[in-house]
Formats: structure tokens, C-alpha cells, sequence
């Protein structure tokens, strides 16, 4: 009975001594914690994923209640609609941003790009950059070992076993940025989805001059200039026998797809292919 | 017997081209002379299309201080200047020459005559090595010149020649040492002069005592030149190692050897030294070794810069049955080569043939911390860690871990019970570190 009344007494002095000196502790070094970040962070996806520059969803909410203006604040994963909800919660003015996608830059598969030489070190695209040029021909393309595949934290971008090069969901695809820092041919892009997910671009990254591209890959950009001639809205240009267009001014008229001679520059996502000019006058 | 301190490995030998004599290659139809270098700018072409070449004339000019001339190595019509794939395994700039006759340019002495005496001054010494446009043969290819123009305040004490030939497979330096060991003492005095120094050490491997003896009894003529044998370990030809071996010096992590008063040539280099003050000859001729375990006819071969690999294999009775791979340079440090279509360059030492069983790459299982890469590692880092570091992209903690002073020897790969590997990772982070330095010492 004793030594029961003894521990009690002396837990409980314990206790309250403790309660004493936690209480006086939290009030001394209590942090004043805006609670706007809680409310922000609720309203973000919660994916970590970086994509907006910050380590992670916390980080981006406390920039976003510290910044007078959000600028460049920008969720590219929850998209407009979270950057609205977060700007109704501050009481700030919504930075609107067209929806973005990844886009692989290379269309070098086993069928255009015949393979010369086999790589069999560490199957990973930085081990093998940082070796040589790759299986091919051309030092530009893709090594398809998937490290994009391995950053991406939505499961968005898978390399094609049988292409060898990596696919992007659409769906999935939040833009974030992962896989284009990930790969070291830098060969993937953020470019705007476009209207219904139409878009243009020149589906290969190789600065060689025109002969040494086509002789590695059938559907290299070989810097011939016909699609920047044809252009009506200026939107390419070419540098050291690269074609890019400019998402910002291309309009989508797909002029430059039937001139490609190589079938570098590609078309997604719109209903019908147009025919080839050739094609067509053989037709009509 | 003197070694380096710290870790090194002893793989077998294989030294099956020891004492075939050095033959002259022939000259080619076409030869396609890089202009990059391993290390630095590439040079600038200064020839165009069309232009007529004569053997020894210079085709490319050095771009920027760590950057060499290079020389056209036959006589004949500039075909294009263009991208060619090299042993780097990029397509780098390169001169490609159609070969007409072969005219030497006049200033070149072609006799056999050892010319001993030198009574140039330590600055036109400098400037002949320069216009030559002579590299370190030892593999890094480094400008001669950059290394003899030593920092404002710093003094060399003692020349190394590293003879040492500890890649496994070559012998090209040992037969250039048997053949030309005059011509070679000549060119280490010379390079004495030029550093102001007193003393030269020659270190041989004792794996060549015919070399060591023949040299020994050459440099009794020579003032200051004395010869060294090391006992035989990998990697002993490491610019540090070899200090470590020679004068018992240890470089400081981040620190160039002139810092403990050292200063290491090749020995090939030093030959290349000769030739170029001596009989004004540039560099664009080397030795290397053609060899494998079923090579037809290993024999070392003295090939003119530019010629296609395929060439040199054709004229050594071609690629044996059975070869996996074919590495340009040693099996520790050489690159396997993607094709036989590349053009030997200033640093390519070697054509190896290796057997197909020899190259399979074996399972990767995972590290059991048996600290073996530990103890072999020649500049005393942890390989284990710095894998695991690189695959975690972890870069500030490798950086502390000095990732920057591996030399990537290999060691840690070859004696890795686990097949890891190694050093693949270690190189991906040396490489990505280096760039965050730079990044930050350019701000």
C-alpha cells in the first residue's frame, strides 16, 4: 500500500514539475508561425516533387504568403486552379500560366537509328554521357536507359522497350521539370500543351552539320532551312543546323511538318495528318 | 626497392610485344588529325580546303594557354576539316589530309645523328617545345610547354622521368628506352635546362631490367641523371605516386607536383623533347603497341598521327578470333573503342584485343564493406563511399570526401570482389563536381 502511495506521489511530482517546465519553455521560445502557410500548404497537391523551385509543398507555401506579388510563384502541378484557390486564401491577384508538358526531342528509335556498337556498363544515361556518344551514330540522341523515367515522380515518362526512346502520358505529366533536369543530353523540353494538346516541335536535338545527321538517324533535323522559309508566323529558327520553333509565336498551321524532308518535326494530337505535298499532288 | 606508399595493385603483366623492335607503320591513303586534345581548348584549324601540306607543317594553332599547335603529319591535299569520332568517343573537330608522296618540311633533320649538345637558353628551349606542339605521352596529353613555364615564386628541385610503364600490355616506352636511350638522355637534359634543375631520377619498374641496365651505363655521361628501378605496382606511372615512389614526396590534395619541387615528363615525351630542339622535328609521329593475348603479331609500331586505327590492326595481321572488345590504351585506364574507325591521336599508347570471355561484365552484387578498394586506393579515398555518394547525387559530400584527387586509376574496380562498379560511379561525380567548382570559381 505504501510503496503504491510512494510511486504515485513521486510520478506525480515528476509530472507536474515537467508540465511546469514545458509550459514556460513554450510560452519563452514559442515561434510565431503565420497560419496562412498551414491553410496554403492544404490547398497544394502535397507532391514534394520541386517543380516549382522550392524543396518541397511548405517551402513554396511560405514564398507564396511572404511575396507581395507571386511573379514567379507557379505550382506547375496543381496548375491554375491551385495558383487561384492560393491567391483567394491571400487575398493576392492569380498569375495564370498555359499549361506546359514534356516533349522528348528525339525520335532516334531502333528503326531510324541503327545501332553500331553495344554499351554494357551501368545501364543508367549519365554513367554512359559521361563515356561516350551512345550506341549510334549520332552523339545528339537519346541513350534510353531511362533516367527520365526514374526521376519522374507521377510515373508520367516510360522508355518504349521496343523504340528505346521515352514516352510521355499526357494525363499524367504534371510539368514539374524532373526529367528534364534529368537527362544529360538534354534532350526534353517544357513546352505549352496547345490548344485540345495540338502542338508542333522538331523532334531532334542534333547540332551536326546535315550529312553526319543523316547518315546516324533517318529523322534528324538536318538544318535545311525549308520550314523556316516557309514559316508564316516567324517562329523558327536555326542554329548550327538545328531547327527550334517557338512555342510562343507558332500558330499551329503545320506548314513546316509537310516541308520537313526528314520528318524531323512533328505534329500531335491533331485529328487527320495532313499528306505530304508530294503525296497529295499524286493524289488529286 | 622504392614503391609509392599508399595502396596499388599488381595485375598480370602480359607483356607480350617486350622486345619487338619499334617498325615503321606505313602511311595511309587518308588520315583524319584531330584538333581536340584530351585536355584544354581544341586548336584552331589554320589550313582550308584544298591547301597543300607538307609533312611537319603546322594545321592547327593552340587556342588559349592550356591548348597545342598540331602539325600535319603527311604531305599532301586538305580534303575537308570536319567532325570525326575519336577515342573520346565524340566527334571532335579534326584535319583530314589525302596523302600525296612524303615531303618533309626542310627545317627538319631526318639524319640518325645524336646532336648531345644544346646551347640554347632556357626561354628558346620553351618556345621550340611549344611550337612542336608537344603533350605529356603519358595519357592525360597535357602541354609540355604549360608544365615547364612553372607558377611565378615556385622552383623546381628535381626532374622525374616517369619510365615506369605500369599499364599491364604496353611496352612502347620500354622499347623507345632500348632503342633511343641516348636520344632520350639528351632530351632529359634539355628539359633539366629548361627548369633550372640539377637532378633528374629516371624511374623504371624492375620488370624491365634491360632498360634499366642500359640506361644505367648511358647516363655515367651525363651529368645529374640517375636511374631509379621500383619495384612493379599499379598504378606507379600516377604523376603523384611516382613522386611518392622517386623522392618519398607527398602532393598536397588539390596541389600541382611543383608545390613539393617536383616536376614529372614521360618518357616519351622527353623523346619528343629531343626531336623537336634537337633536329626541329614537331610532333606528329608516336610508338605504339599493338597486343592482346591472341593478337597475331604483337610488335610496337611507330604510326604517324591521324592514321585510322583500322590501319595499324591491318598491317599487325589484323583482329584475332574470339576478341569482345578492343581498348585504345591499357586495359586499367584505356576506353574500349567503339569502332576501328578513329584516328590515333598524341595520347593513344596502345591497341588492345581483348578476349570476348575476358570482357563480360559480371553480375553486380551488393558491397559486403570488405574494404579491399579502400586499402588498394593510390590516393587514399574511400571508392565504397563515394559510389554510394554518386548514386545518391550527393555532391557537397563528395567534394568533402575529395573526389577531385582520384586519378582514376581503376584499382578500386579491379579488386572489387563484388563486381562494382566503382569506379563508373566515382567518375560520374568527379565529373559533376568539377563542374560545380567551376561554376563557382567563375562567379
Amino acid at each position: 500500500m505504501n510503496l503504491v502511495l510512494i510511486s504515485l506521489i513521486t510520478l506525480g511530482v515528476i509530472g507536474s514539475v515537467a508540465a511546469v517546465i514545458l509550459f514556460v519553455v513554450a510560452k519563452k521560445f514559442h515561434v510565431f508561425e503565420n497560419p496562412r502557410i498551414d491553410e496554403v500548404e492544404q490547398v497544394l497537391p502535397a507532391a514534394n516533387c520541386g517543380g516549382c523551385g522550392f524543396p518541397g509543398c511548405r517551402n513554396f507555401a511560405e514564398a507564396c504568403v511572404k511575396a507581395d506579388e507571386f511573379g514567379d510563384l507557379f505550382c506547375p502541378v496543381g496548375g491554375n486552379e491551385t495558383m487561384k484557390n492560393v491567391a483567394e486564401l491571400l487575398g493576392k491577384v492569380a498569375v495564370t500560366q498555359v499549361p506546359k508538358v514534356a516533349v522528348v526531342r528525339c525520335n532516334g528509335t531502333c528503326e531510324h537509328r541503327p545501332r553500331y556498337n553495344e554499351y554494357d556498363g551501368v545501364k543508367h544515361c549519365f554513367i554512359a554521357h559521361n563515356l561516350y556518344s551512345g550506341e549510334t551514330n549520332c552523339s545528339w540522341g537519346c541513350l534510353g536507359f531511362g533516367d527520365c523515367e526514374l526521376s519522374c515522380e507521377f510515373d508520367a515518362i516510360k522508355v518504349n522497350p521496343i523504340t528505346r526512346i521515352p514516352e510521355v502520358d499526357e494525363d499524367k505529366c504534371t510539368a514539374c521539370g524532373a526529367c528534364v533536369r534529368a537527362c544529360p543530353k538534354l534532350l526534353i523540353e517544357l513546352r505549352k500543351k496547345g490548344p485540345k494538346g495540338r502542338r508542333v516541335y522538331v523532334s531532334c536535338r542534333n547540332e551536326d552539320k546535315g550529312h553526319i545527321t543523316r547518315k546516324a538517324c533517318e529523322v534528324g533535323c538536318i538544318g535545311c532551312a525549308k520550314c523556316q522559309k516557309v514559316c508564316p508566323h516567324d517562329a523558327i529558327t536555326i542554329t548550327n543546323s538545328l531547327a527550334f520553333i517557338d512555342d510562343e509565336k507558332c500558330k499551329l498551321c503545320r506548314e513546316c511538318v509537310i516541308v520537313c524532308p526528314t520528318d524531323a518535326i512533328i505534329d500531335v494530337n491533331f485529328p487527320a495528318p495532313k499528306k505530304k505535298k508530294e503525296e497529295a499532288e499524286a493524289v488529286g | 626497392m622504392k614503391t609509392f606508399r599508399i595502396g596499388g595493385v599488381h595485375p598480370a603483366e602480359n607483356k607480350f610485344s617486350a622486345g619487338k623492335k619499334i617498325q615503321q607503320a606505313e602511311i595511309p591513303k587518308m588520315v583524319a588529325i584531330p584538333l581536340a586534345h584530351y585536355i584544354g581548348n581544341p586548336s584552331e584549324a589554320i589550313v582550308k580546303k584544298g591547301d597543300m601540306v607538307k609533312v611537319g607543317q603546322m594545321i592547327g594553332q593552340a587556342n588559349g594557354f592550356v591548348s597545342a599547335n598540331v602539325h600535319a603529319s603527311v604531305s599532301g591535299k586538305i580534303n575537308k576539316i570536319d567532325v570525326q569520332l575519336d577515342a573520346s568517343g565524340y566527334k571532335r573537330p579534326a584535319v583530314f589530309i589525302d596523302v600525296e608522296g612524303d615531303d618533309w618540311i626542310e627545317t627538319i633533320d631526318k639524319s640518325n645523328v645524336i646532336k648531345r649538345e644544346c646551347n640554347l637558353s632556357k626561354e628558346e628551349i620553351i618556345k621550340k617545345i611549344k611550337d612542336a606542339g608537344i603533350v605529356g605521352l603519358g595519357g592525360a596529353t597535357f602541354p609540355a610547354h604549360v608544365k615547364l613555364s612553372l607558377p611565378p615564386g615556385k622552383k623546381a628541385e628535381v626532374l622525374i622521368i616517369n619510365a615506369v610503364e605500369c599499364e599491364p600490355y604496353l611496352t612502347c616506352d620500354h622499347q623507345l628506352m632500348l632503342e633511343h636511350g641516348e636520344e632520350i638522355l639528351v632530351g632529359v637534359s634539355i628539359l633539366m635546362k629548361a627548369l633550372e634543375v640539377e637532378k633528374a631520377i629516371i624511374g623504371i619498374e624492375n620488370n624491365k631490367p634491360d632498360a634499366i641496365s642500359h640506361l644505367k651505363k648511358l647516363a655515367t655521361t651525363f651529368k645529374g641523371i640517375t636511374i631509379e628501378p621500383l619495384k612493379v605496382q599499379y598504378p606507379q606511372g600516377g604523376e603523384k605516386q611516382l613522386i611518392d615512389a622517386v623522392v618519398r614526396r607527398q602532393v598536397p590534395s588539390g596541389r600541382i607536383p611543383v608545390e613539393v619541387g617536383a616536376v614529372v615528363f614521360n618518357v616519351g615525351t622527353t623523346f619528343a623533347v629531343y626531336e623537336a630542339v634537337q633536329k626541329n622535328k614537331p610532333m606528329f609521329e608516336r610508338v605504339m603497341t599493338v597486343t592482346g593475348k591472341d593478337a597475331p603479331n604483337p610488335s610496337n609500331y611507330r604510326v604517324r598521327l591521324g592514321t585510322y586505327l583500322a590501319h595499324v590492326v591491318e598491317q599487325a595481321g589484323g583482329v584475332p578470333e574470339g576478341t569482345g572488345k578492343i581498348i585504345g590504351g591499357g586495359p586499367m585506364m584505356g576506353r574500349s573503342l567503339m569502332n576501328l574507325n578513329i584516328p590515333m591521336a598524341k595520347g593513344s599508347a596502345g591497341i588492345l584485343y581483348m578476349r570476348d570471355e575476358e570482357t563480360i561484365r559480371k553480375p553486380v552484387q551488393n558491397c559486403i564493406r570488405c574494404s579491399k578498394c579502400v586499402s588498394v586506393c593510390p590516393m587514399g579515398l574511400e571508392p565504397y563511399l563515394l559510389m554510394a555518394q554518386s548514386e545518391r547525387n550527393m555532391w557537397p559530400e563528395m567534394e568533402v570526401d575529395r573526389v577531385m584527387d582520384c586519378i582514376e586509376c581503376g584499382s578500386c574496380s579491379y579488386t572489387c570482389p563484388s563486381n562494382r562498379p566503382l569506379l563508373d560511379y566515382i567518375r560520374y561525380g568527379k565529373a559533376t563536381v568539377g563542374g560545380i567548382i567551376r561554376n563557382r570559381n567563375a562567379k
